[in-house]
């Protein structure tokens, strides 16, 4: 599932950034900033206006993304949550 | 470069404390300037180490990858790499990391050390790091990394000796190149990981504080309270705190003007002194209150961490009027000059936000409006309540802010359609842990934007205010004339001259001069009205202006000339900066030409409107 579907305080695990298009800057900077397989992550808050943007705390950063960037991060719920 | 010298660049993540390492090592002694050919900010500093060694510092912009995705990036790592034209590679390289965030700060550390420099890592804000019980085996750190590791509190006076100790020993051995390519670039995550696995625990991954706050700060009905809150405390402590302050100023240089005319002979030059050069100096140094307090509040938000939350809170919003989150800070700021507003851009990575705020940012009501509001409002506008509560001038004059408001809003909608590039743009911003913001930091953040204003407006003003009184005090009138001599002079020709193209408006020959010096900044608008008619006769002082106005035009012409300065591209200074941070004369021509075919139509209105109504 896309990291955008989760819903506020949900937990996942990243399993990887797929890109938009060929050579997608945007899929590459979520890899470098920490989004890559096996990584934790949770949705923190969701922005007041069309629950958009998202804050998701990864490692010990938290980012703002907007759903279309959100949405390259698939990610897996492991029982947990 | 002499032995005795040492150039030293400071790297890191942004929200790293750089900047505060940066002020503590150098204190003072730093130059603000662009690096050549670009709009990015070079901050150099430098300092005397115990072995008398001369260390320049450079603070090279924050930085998440050196696959560069801004300008900002780009320089970094062209100037690490040495292949910045203008710039010597940096004998020593201080990398520095956040303590409590090193997940994150560790992969651009590895980075760093893979361009094969010599090395030092700076591991900051040790202190915040301690109090969360995080527990870094810094030797271990080290050997693991082969660099040397330091200990830093850029916050404390005596928390970067043992960094200063490092860089003025002997310098490291660089690590070996490594080739960046994708394959090892994936594999750098996996290094961190092993890192911190060795030499870091962490019993939780947030601070509790920055949890709690956020709960409230990013919460969608209270987190909007406390933004509008926020903001309003901001613009109310800028006129309670700025005004006054202002308004001291103003009469200091009338006190002075009036010794001048004791000790003067009457004649010209008395005139050129009084009028020209303190009249002009007043209205510049008589603006610098409201802007310091208004950035000093931007500065202490910036340090504290609410500016990425207020972003945050307002993206949405902003995208749909085609700007961003970021936007936010930078038109903020444009409420109390442009200028520094659209310097502020800079903090947008995306070349194409980053303009389109540029280029609404001289929409936001600038303080520099405000005398003219005040003015025109004090002398055509009733002080009635309405509904009981509200003052009829203040809701003018918040009517006037809203103009502004939604005129930017609107112009970025227009400009959203008719871009012809679509591709998306990415937000991708990080939220730092709130922090205390530091005397220090907040003091020469003000520092340099007081400068930056001072420099880049006392000569203009002061110039064009003399000027001013140039055109309008010269050729005095031939003899047996009747009329007031301003009707003989240089300023009347030009006035009406432009009244044919301004008539339409509304404007009289007195309106249209004002708005020759206003082109150099809104403000000398009242200094030149008040020139034209204390030399045609009136008083000086902001009553008797009033009063003379208030003889002189209808209440549909100063309406007019009100919505006229909320839209016109009324400041050459803002132009100045346009041109200067876009590098691009065809990006001033659309910012002047939307503003005048916008104030043009919009004036013209309201004229005509309040001349139907009236």
């Amino acid at each position: 599932m896309r990291l955008s579907d989760l819903p506020k305080g949900a937990t996942a695990v990243v399993d990887r950034v797929d890109d938009a298009h060929a050579s997608d800057p945007i899929a590459q900077r979520l890899r470098d900033l920490g989004f890559v397989a096996g990584e934790p992550l949770r949705v923190v808050a969701i922005g007041p206006m069309g629950a958009d943007p998202l804050l998701i705390q990864i490692g010990s950063t938290r980012f703002a993304l907007r759903r279309n960037e959100a949405a390259r991060v698939k990610v897996r719920q492991e029982g947990a949550a | 470069m002499s032995a005795s010298t040492l150039r030293i660049a400071l790297v890191g993540n942004p929200n790293c404390g750089k900047t505060a390492l940066f002020n503590q090592l150098t204190g003072g002694r730093q130059k603000v300037a662009n690096y050549a050919g670009v709009t990015v900010e070079r901050k150099e500093g430098r300092f005397s180490a115990p072995s008398g060694r001369v260390l320049h510092v450079l603070d090279l912009p924050g930085t998440y990858s050196f696959d560069a995705t801004s300008p900002d990036e780009q320089i970094t790592r062209d100037v690490l790499e040495g292949n910045y034209p203008g710039e010597t590679a940096p004998d020593l390289v201080v990398c520095v990391a956040d303590a409590t965030n090193l997940r994150l700060h560790l992969r651009f550390v590895l980075e760093v050390k893979r361009l094969g420099r010599p090395v030092v890592l700076a591991l900051n804000m040790m202190d915040a790091a301690r109090h969360r019980g995080i527990r870094i085996d810094v030797a271990e750190l080290q050997r693991r990394l082969g660099v040397p590791v330091v200990e830093t509190i850029a916050v404390k006076r005596d928390g970067v000796k043992a960094l200063i100790a490092q860089v003025d020993g002997e310098i490291p051995l660089a690590p070996p190149a490594q080739p960046d390519d994708p394959a090892s670039r994936a594999d750098l995550h996996a290094q961190v990981r092993e890192l911190l696995a060795a030499t870091v625990t962490m019993p939780r991954a947030t601070a509790e504080i920055d949890d709690a706050l956020d709960r409230w700060a990013l919460h969608p009905v209270f987190g909007l309270a406390i933004l509008s809150a926020v903001m309003f405390l901001v613009f109310q402590a800028v006129y309670a705190a700025g005004k006054p302050m202002s308004d001291l100023i103003g009469e200091g240089f009338g006190w002075l003007g009036a010794h001048a005319t004791a000790w003067m002979p009457a004649g010209p030059l008395q005139s050129l002194v009084v009028d020209g050069v303190f009249g002009g100096l007043g209205t510049v140094v008589g603006f610098l209150p409201v802007i310091l307090v208004l950035f000093f509040f931007i500065l202490v938000l910036e340090e504290s961490g609410y500016l990425p939350r207020a972003a945050f809170l307002l993206d949405r919003l902003m995208v749909s009027v085609g700007l961003t989150g970021r936007s936010f800070i930078p038109l903020l700021s444009s409420f109390a000059c442009a200028i520094p507003g659209i310097m502020g851009t800079r903090s947008i990575t995306d070349p194409r936000d980053r303009l389109a705020t540029i280029l609404v940012a001289p929409l936001m009501t600038c303080s520099a409006r405000l005398p003219v509001y005040a003015l025109l409002i004090g002398a055509f506008i009733p002080t009635r309540r309405v509904f009981g509560v509200f003052n009829m001038q203040g809701l003018v004059l918040f009517a006037l802010y809203v103009a502004g408001v939604t005129g930017a809003m609107a112009v970025g909608w227009v400009m959203k359609k008719m871009r012809r590039e679509r591709s998306e743009h990415a937000l991708l911003m990080e939220l730092p842990s709130y922090r205390l913001p530091k005397v220090r930091d907040v003091a020469i953040g003000l520092w340099e934007r007081g400068m930056i204003f001072l420099k880049r407006l006392t000569g203009v003003i002061l110039g064009l205010t003399v000027l001013m009184w140039f055109i309008s005090t010269f050729p005095a009138p031939p003899h047996g004339a009747t009329g007031p001599a301003i009707d003989y002079s240089i300023a009347a020709y030009i006035g009406r001259g432009m009244q044919y193209v301004f008539a339409p408006l509304g404007f009289n020959w007195q309106m249209c001069v004002s708005l020759i010096p206003a082109f150099a900044a809104r403000e000398t608008a009242v200094a030149a009205l008040a020139t034209v008619y204390a030399v045609g006769g009136d008083g000086a002082d902001g009553a008797g202006l009033a009063q003379a106005l208030a003889a002189n035009f209808s209440l549909a012409s100063a309406l007019s000339l009100l919505v006229w300065f909320a839209f016109a591209p009324q400041c050459m200074s803002t132009l100045a900066v346009i041109r200067r941070e876009t590098n691009s004369w065809r990006n001033v021509g659309i910012s002047f030409g939307y503003m005048f075919v916008v104030a043009y139509v919009a004036s013209f209105l309201t004229y005509q409107i309040t001349n139907l109504l009236t």
